[in-house]
């Protein structure tokens, strides 16, 4: 067992010295009080509180986490349920399907995006051309347009895990719901969904706390006028070079993301327990 | 009562496929029509483009005129190819520790490993540098390295880990009452056996290295430029119709991968677990 652990020292090691310990750096130089960072106090901490601006800022980031994954779970489920009951071939197509945006950059994505949401992309050609609109759709720089995108770009996370519970599900337990005389929505809600909990609500974590971080998509779809944390912590570092700023609002934006990951993966738990009642004959 | 059952469950056919082929559409599509748009012919960037030309591909591939481009990919390359191997000796090390420690420290260490996952990336790139420049050190590929090595180490983790909880306990301990080693244990019983977890994990570590965009946001520098961050600069200046060509380019390089490493490992299922 002693030989065991060693075997992660060098692993606890390299967190130590580059993760732990930045971290804790980060913290400690939120609290100098001045850009120079030549003494100590909370007036970061109170320029960042005390502002109401700074507050919606958070709000908005936390909104758009919540909002990209809710659209996620809209369009991303009913390709679980789909997944669930294909042939394996088809579910071998299906994952090949999920992976592969996975796989292409982020970057890229939110390029593809630009390139669709544009004055003269392709929704807009499509508008246009079916007279459903006499202007160009303004899509890009609005946040619905940044939701848009960031549901394709965060869908693959959602649904690996959401696929690897979908495919464990015991087929005789629907067979079971459908013979007691359960419809099919009546199935999904009371057996499928319960069972399939833990894998939604690992899947939102990751959704959430990608969607939240993602500085490139946010400033290139969203553009300037929509403001969130990452671009402020970007700015207040690179633009403005204050970094006891910059670095209270990282923080803010750490714990805010962790608490919000935290009510999920509670609420996972929750929903996941339902299951344990006895099934309604 | 019958027949009001099956209007229900007809209006979930109806409903349930409607939303996920609307989501096979959105995953898909963007990707096509970034490839497509790669071959246009003309200076602006548009769906569907205006006749084809390899033109933006020479472009990207002149190495005087690109000579940037080149040099980002070439350090986002070189940084992921170190980076995946450092966290892919010592995640499969780690990963071998915690399968082994039961319990309590058991999760408590897995969950420590896994954090960089969920933590937000800005936040860390950020904390990164402050740590780096107050520690005195000038931006470099090294740098870029370490910080890419703890956002990636996770992959790992997870897809040894998952391999070694279906390894049977029996293998290991019928090789060991024949006289073998723990070291000799592990390289012809235990090893054989997660290599195809270790090969996967190393594939999503190197390509999420090369995605990485939180971490070299803060410690790239002009010297040390990486790809990403260069297309986005492309992207928000001019909309250089190139980054259309490295995106094309970055998609083929993915599906190919993709194919060889679903071939070598099941790449797919693991991914799915």
């Amino acid at each position: 067992m002693r030989s065991a652990w060693g075997l992660a020292a060098p692993l606890g090691l390299a967190y130590a010295a580059f993760f732990v310990a930045p971290l804790l750096m980060l913290f400690v130089v939120s609290f100098y009080a001045d850009e120079g960072m030549t003494r100590f106090g909370t007036e970061q901490w109170q320029r960042f509180l005390f502002d109401a601006f700074h507050w919606k800022v958070i709000g908005d980031t936390l909104l758009l986490g919540v909002k990209t994954m809710l659209a996620t779970i809209l369009l991303g489920l009913p390709l679980a349920l789909v997944y669930r009951e294909a042939s394996p071939f088809w579910q071998r197509v299906l994952l090949f399907i999920v992976v592969m945006p996975l796989l292409t950059s982020v970057v890229v994505r939110t390029f593809a995006w630009i390139v669709i949401l544009g004055r003269e992309g392709v929704v807009n050609q499509l508008v246009l051309g079916l007279g459903l609109a006499a202007e160009p759709l303004r899509l890009l720089q609005t946040e619905l347009g940044l939701v848009i995108s960031l549901t394709q770009i965060e869908m693959p996370l959602l649904l690996l895990p959401v696929l690897s519970v979908m495919a464990r599900i015991d087929p005789n337990l629907i067979d079971a719901s459908a013979s007691l005389g359960a419809g099919r929505w009546r199935t999904l809600v009371r057996v499928i969904l319960p069972l399939a909990a833990p894998g939604i609500a690992a899947g939102c974590v990751l959704v959430f706390a990608s969607s939240t971080t993602a500085f490139i998509s946010q400033s290139v779809i969203g553009g300037g006028r929509l403001v969130y944390l990452p671009a402020m912590i970007w700015q207040q570092t690179m633009v403005a070079a204050h970094w006891p700023f910059a670095a209270t609002a990282a923080i803010a934006l750490l714990v805010s993301v962790s608490a919000v990951i935290a009510v999920i993966a509670y609420a996972g738990r929750i929903a996941a327990g339902r299951v344990e009642m006895p099934a309604h004959g | 009562m019958a027949r009001r059952r099956s209007v229900g469950d007809l209006s979930y056919i109806a409903i349930i496929g409607l939303l996920a082929a609307i989501a096979l559409i959105v995953l898909v599509g963007p990707i096509l029509i970034v490839l497509a748009t790669s071959f246009t012919d003309s200076r602006s960037i548009r769906f569907p483009p205006q006749g084809f030309s390899f033109r933006w591909y020479e472009l990207l591939l002149d190495e005087v005129r690109s000579r940037q481009i080149h040099r980002a990919a070439g350090n986002t390359l070189q940084v992921a190819a170190i980076a995946a191997s450092l966290a892919t000796l010592l995640g499969t090390m780690a990963a071998l520790a915690v399968a082994r420690g039961a319990g309590r420290v058991g999760r408590l260490a897995d969950a420590f490993f896994m954090s960089p996952l969920v933590l937000p990336g800005l936040a860390f790139g950020l904390a990164a540098l402050v740590y780096f420049t107050l520690l005195e050190l000038r931006p470099s590929l090294e740098l870029l390295v370490i910080g890419h090595f703890i956002v990636i180490t996770p992959f790992i983790l997870r897809t040894v880990g998952a391999s070694l909880s279906q390894l049977d306990p029996a293998l290991l301990e019928a090789s060991r009452s024949l006289g073998a080693g723990r070291f000799r244990t592990f390289r012809r019983v235990t090893l054989p056996l997660i290599w195809p977890g270790i090969a996967a994990g190393a594939f999503l570590a190197f390509m999420a290295s090369v995605d990485n965009v939180p971490v070299s946001l803060f410690l790239s520098s002009a010297r040390t430029d990486m790809l990403p961050i260069r297309m986005w600069g492309m992207m928000e200046s001019t909309l250089d119709v190139r980054v259309a060509a490295v995106s094309g380019l970055l998609i083929l390089f993915a599906f190919i991968l993709m194919l060889v490493m679903e071939r070598l490992t099941g790449l797919t299922r693991r991914m799915r677990g």
